[in-house]
């Protein structure tokens, strides 16, 4: 038994195939192929969930994506609990454990109700209003308790355990919509042998031909020939037919964003199944079949359960064989409800009356109803509901006033007419027009390759949608270079037509009364809310959304959209396209994050870089830090050390005897050319043509603004070739601002870059006893301080491999940098550790490195300079070619600004007591005893204890620095202002005679 | 005028020390296709004005192709454009093309790279699938045929990508970025049936 108000002789479902479901925890039992929508009115209930503000009862007013109120919380497991799933879309599978929402403590009984007798309190608006004193409170009382007591689902609070997929995909001709005109124009496009991508939201294709019973075409039931067209497009090789998926998104040049349900309709979903697919389309033409939503009555207490749109009754009899109710009322404004009741009437269910708000409607659907012994009324309005929990009744007077009438009822169908889904046209860019003669927006001006066909192009009749889809199928594979190949366009043989209704508010809706005639189902906007916020000053359709919050839920005001605007123009007493449409925006439907983020989780949310000699860092204990996307070994902890231990003993063994240091990640760029040299002059402040090759200089490059970007050692391998080194987090932006200079400003020059960081694994040997670990393994080099002075590069052999060996310090000390092929970086680190070992050398990490590079008054770009710095602040003048005519930043570095007496420059501090360590970033002034706020005169850039110095040391910009010398400063702290004395910038070793040391 | 760099380390004594590729040997299946990472191979990045491209043709005996979006095979060692003055050089014969490079005398730019790039073959008849999981490229046989090559994305990372064969891709990346890159595609390949 799958329900008491299934009817076995109607709809599609297989009855055999039970699906068991819960729904607040009571078990029912369903049909495979339902919705959980249509399973629950199968077994009678309608009451599904509490509205957002008002906590009202709701029903199920759609069969479709647009449904406002149907909106519950799917449980599979602790983690995967889902909310704001709409029944009517959410397909029922055997197990399925579904949850109202927003209700406490149940969903018949809910304490949140009394809002809803509260209800001028929370009228459009309030939220600007009310609760605007005291301030604070609306942070900590308010806001939060507002939150809480509106709202729908609660967010998961786990992590999701299912995975997502995304695919790229191109296609010539991208069919949005499976309904009668999106198959049409996918056959058409489809037989030329085109690339079609056919996509529809629901599980089965056909739209509107799923309740249009009147449908024949090529002398099939409409929906048995939708099923036939499928599956021949199923077979064609050039389709690709996507069920289960919506498209969300429209954005530039054709290209749209969908999202295909995987596994959300299945029972057991296998492991590796992804739940959602993100497909991401790139169309030469896109074809729009989005169809049309129909829209509700607006009259008082339109929201009872069991309330709810003609069509989607209509669904729910001749798809799913579901009767909605025994005795049902009909309330329209146009035809189309008319042929509800007349499927309903021979489906044995007693229609009770329909209410026509029309004056004389005439056509075959009225005569039809009249001659099946249905009660219609003409000119009349029902001007409210009656029951709470479930529609009791419906009170019935004509239009223009006058004797109330109350009809028992168990279900309200109602119908004001269809609204085309212009939601991804407008996305497009498309510009809407008001068609006034059919009160409708259609697509006026395209801004892109598509078209639009059917329902929601404002076509009315299965025979034009036909032609009409047909034609565009045909044209867009056409334009999209399609050889010739001709179907046949499939005939209709008999359809159903209608079009017209009315929009805004009906006699039952007020007006300025009371009553709750509901606009915007899932945002509890009313058409009283709507005038009260043109009374109140609102003149744009814009500010109205705003204020009332219209449209403004997730299902975007799919139902409501044009009824508020319809009401607004009216109180405005302006005609609607002069209040015009608010737009559309992506996404059509919720979309999950997961979707969106797709594979980029966990390891795959960005790359995590390692060096070629990161497993040796690892096996050896090492802690590491993120610079950039680089890990970086920061410390190597012996046993008990903490960090400050490690850095100590590493610093400490660098100067006394040696270290080693993995220096991979350093930028390298090759710059190959004849003129390779003009190049290196143009980039960087140094002069470069006099430097010989086999030598080295320490450059520095800036922008065109003066400041210094970005510093490193060259090498001059050749005359026509330069090894570049970049900082570590500098090295993708230099390449492209050396690249990009070369490209537009020095263009004539003969020069090639590349990039060279990852060919070359970089390993750094500081210190006294470097010489000897380093020259046992090398081959072809003769390693003398005659032959390989500080700052030379020599090509040779290390360990068998080939090596660049730059002569060069970073510490202070005798210092080389080995470049092996990134392969034997590993095998060469090994064999010079194990050479290490010998003279008890350590291994440091950048840590070290940086108090090391302190202790010599070394810069970091990035650290000790923020931007604003010039070569002078930083106290490397000596760094910049005084002859030189021309480089980048030679005009920026003469700007009265950067010349100016007074700027920051780069000094020392020492603590007048030698164990404080000042913290990086803390101000500095010059009297500690004035008044707060300070004058500040600086910042303090590195900061550090030194081992080797036996005190702390620290690097400041501070303004007028040099010109400070001796002078006492203050850092104001938390807790005590520290005294310092501005010094040099070289803590260790002056002389440099460390060096050749 | 790639002598100088080139003299030295052409030349390939036996290293004393060993050779460890990133992610040497790792390999998936899934349903649709197979990932594995492939043997080393010689590669230079090679820059030169149109006047050169004959001569360093010859040299590297393989014919530079001109095209966007193409690549030219011959014994073991593939041309892949880059660029308009740009390409791509793979060698799997054990012939390094930055030695053949250096004999030339005519404008260009040659730099080793063997060690800067990891590949990883992509095969199977989701192939395509699995590269589309995260690369934006129209991969269908008119628009990416055989032999066809560009530099694209892959999820956050830059690849190079090559078709061999229908069913066959080549997707070279930087070292650091193999392990991302092999993953991802390991991802993608789970859901390359479809």
């Amino acid at each position: 038994m799958s329900g008491a108000f299934r009817i076995p002789s109607a709809g599609r479902l297989k009855q055999a195939k039970t699906a068991r479901f819960s729904f607040d925890g009571q078990s029912y039992a369903g049909i495979e192929g339902d919705t959980l929508a249509s399973a629950l009115l199968a077994n009678g209930v309608h009451l599904v969930g509490r509205s957002f503000k008002y906590h009202r009862p709701r029903g199920i007013l759609s069969a479709g994506a647009e449904e406002p109120n149907a909106l519950v919380e799917i449980k599979r497991d602790a983690a995967r609990k889902t909310p704001n799933v709409r029944a009517t879309v959410q397909e029922l599978y055997d197990g399925l454990a579904a949850q109202s929402q927003n209700r406490w403590p149940s969903l018949s009984f809910d304490v949140g109700a009394v809002n809803d007798l509260a209800s001028p309190l929370f009228s459009a608006g309030f939220y600007y209003k009310t609760f605007m004193w005291p301030k604070a409170a609306w942070k900590s009382l308010y806001e939060p308790k507002i939150r809480a007591a509106a709202g729908l689902g609660v967010s998961p609070d786990q992590p999701d355990p299912d995975h997502y997929s995304s695919r790229y995909a191109h296609c010539d001709v991208l069919v949005l919509g499976g309904g009668a005109a999106g198959i049409a124009a996918a056959l058409a496009a489809a037989e030329t042998g085109v690339r079609v991508i056919l996509a529809d939201e629901q599980a089965e294709f056909g739209g509107s031909l799923r309740f249009e019973t009147g449908a024949r075409i090529d002398g099939q039931d409409g929906f048995a020939w939708a099923q036939a067209a499928i599956a021949r497009l199923q077979g064609m090789d050039n389709v690709r037919v996507l069920s289960r998926t919506t498209a969300f998104g429209y954005y530039a040049q054709n290209f749209v964003g969908l999202v295909e349900r995987i596994s959300d309709h299945l029972s057991a979903p296998g492991h590796d199944l992804p739940r959602e697919r993100l497909w991401q389309v790139r169309a030469k033409r896109v074809v729009l079949a989005s169809g049309a939503i129909e829209r509700h009555m607006v009259f008082a207490d339109n929201d009872r359960p069991g309330i709810m749109l003609a069509g989607a009754a209509r669904t729910y009899l001749n798809h799913y064989g579901v009767a909605v109710g025994k005795n049902v009322g009909v309330y329209t404004a146009n035809d189309s409800a008319y042929a509800a009741a007349i499927d309903l009437k021979k489906a044995g269910v007693n229609v009770a009356a329909i209410v026509d708000l029309r004056d004389h409607p005439t056509g075959p659907v009225i005569d039809e109803a009249r001659a099946l012994g249905i009660e219609v009324n003409f000119g009349r309005a029902v001007i409210r509901a009656g029951g709470k929990l479930r529609v009791s009744s419906m009170t019935v007077q004509p239009k223009n006033g006058g004797g109330e009438r109350t009809i028992p009822v168990d279900a309200i169908l109602m119908s004001a007419g269809w609204t085309p889904s212009v939601h991804l046209f407008s996305q497009s860019r498309g510009k809407v027009a008001f068609n006034d003669e059919t009160k409708r927006f259609v697509p006026g001006t395209y801004a892109q390759d598509c078209a639009s066909v059917g329902a929601c192009n404002g076509t009315d009749g299965l025979s034009a949608t036909i032609d009409e889809a047909y034609a565009a199928g045909e044209k867009a594979a056409k334009d999209a270079d399609a050889k010739t190949a001709k179907g046949n366009k499939p005939k209709v043989d008999a359809s159903e037509s209608w079009s017209r209704g009315m929009l805004g508010a009906a006699p039952g809706a007020g007006p300025d009364t009371t009553v709750k005639a509901f606009v915007d189902f899932q945002n509890d906007v009313t058409a009283k809310d709507i005038r009260q916020a043109v009374h109140e000053g609102m003149r744009s359709i814009e500010h109205v959304k705003r204020f009332t919050t219209n449209g403004m839920a997730t299902d975007q005001g799919k139902t409501s959209n044009m009824h508020g605007l319809a009401i607004a123009a009216e109180t405005l007493g302006k005609p609607i396209p002069e209040v015009g449409l608010t737009t559309f925006r992506a996404p059509y439907t919720p979309v999950t994050f997961g979707a969106i983020v797709s594979h980029a989780r966990g390891p795959l949310f960005d790359p995590t870089r390692k060096t070629a000699i990161h497993r040796w860092a690892e096996a050896q204990g090492a802690v590491f830090e993120d610079v950039g996307q680089w890990k970086r070994a920061w410390y190597f902890p012996k046993a008990g050390d903490d960090m400050h231990a490690a850095v100590d003993r590493e610093c400490v063994a660098v100067r006394k005897t040696a270290g080693l240091f993995d220096a991979s990640t350093l930028g390298k760029i090759e710059v190959v050319g004849p003129d390779a040299a003009k190049f290196m002059e143009l980039l960087y402040t140094n002069p470069w043509e006099k430097l010989e090759p086999g030598r080295c200089r320490y450059g520095i490059m800036l922008r065109e603004d003066g400041f210094i970007y970005d510093d490193g050692v060259v090498g001059r391998l050749a005359p026509d070739r330069f090894h570049v080194t970049t900082t570590t987090g500098g090295a993708p932006r230099v390449m492209n601002h050396m690249e990009d200079y070369l490209q537009t400003e020095f263009p004539h020059l003969n020069v090639w870059l590349t990039s060279i960081t990852e060919q070359w694994a970089v390993i750094a040997v500081q210190g006294p006893k470097s010489r000897d670990i380093i020259a046992p393994l090398v081959e072809g080099i003769d390693m003398s301080d005659e032959a390989l002075p500080h700052m030379s590069v020599r090509e040779g052999k290390i360990c068998g491999v080939p090596t660049r060996l730059f002569r060069m310090s970073f510490t202070g000390e005798r210092g080389f940098e080995v470049n092996v092929p990134a392969d034997y970086g590993q095998a060469v680190w090994e064999a010079l550790w194990a050479e290490g070992q010998k003279h008890g050398a350590a291994a440091y990490g950048t840590e070290a490195m940086h108090v090391l590079r302190a202790e010599k008054g070394y810069i970091i770009v990035g650290q000790d300079t923020d931007g604003t710095v010039t070569p002078n602040d930083a106290g490397l003048d000596w760094a910049v070619g005084k002859k030189k005519a021309d480089f980048v930043g030679i005009r920026g570095m003469a700007r009265p600004d950067l010349v100016a007496k007074g700027r920051k420059q780069l000094v020392g501090l020492k603590t007048k007591d030698p164990k404080v360590v000042l913290e990086e970033g803390a101000q500095i002034v010059e009297d500690p005893k004035q008044a707060i706020p300070m004058k500040m005169i600086g910042h303090v850039t590195s900061s550090y204890w030194s081992e080797n110095c036996g005190r702390s040391i620290a690097l400041a910009l501070v303004a007028g620095g040099r010109d400070r010398m001796g002078d006492t400063l203050y850092v104001p702290m938390p807790n005590g202002v520290i005294e310092v004395e501005v010094s040099g910038m070289v803590f260790f070793d002056e002389t440099g005679g460390r060096l050749n040391g | 005028m790639a002598k100088a760099a080139a003299k030295k380390t052409a030349a390939a004594a036996s290293p004393s020390v060993e050779r460890r590729p990133a992610l040497a040997g790792r390999s998936t299946a899934a349903t649709g296709a197979k990932v594995e990472v492939l043997p080393p191979a010689d590669r230079i990045s090679l820059r030169a004005p149109e006047a050169s491209i004959a001569a360093l043709s010859k040299a590297l005996g393989v014919t530079l192709p001109k095209k966007p979006k193409t690549s030219a095979t011959k014994a073991g060692r593939t041309a892949l454009w880059l660029g308009p003055d740009e390409w791509l050089v793979i060698d799997e014969a054990g012939n390094d093309p930055l030695t053949d490079c250096a004999a030339v005398s005519a404008l260009h730019s040659a730099v080793g790279i063997s060690h800067r790039n990891i590949a990883i073959a992509v095969t199977g008849a989701g192939a395509a699938a699995t590269i589309n999981a995260g690369c934006p490229q129209d991969l269908s046989l008119d628009a990416f045929p055989v032999g066809a090559a560009s530099r694209t994305i892959l999820g956050k990372a830059e690849i190079v990508l090559l078709r061999n064969a229908p069913d066959a891709f080549r997707v070279e990346c930087w070292r650091s970025f193999s392990d991302y890159v092999f993953t991802f595609l390991s991802e993608g390949s789970r859901d390359a049936a479809v």
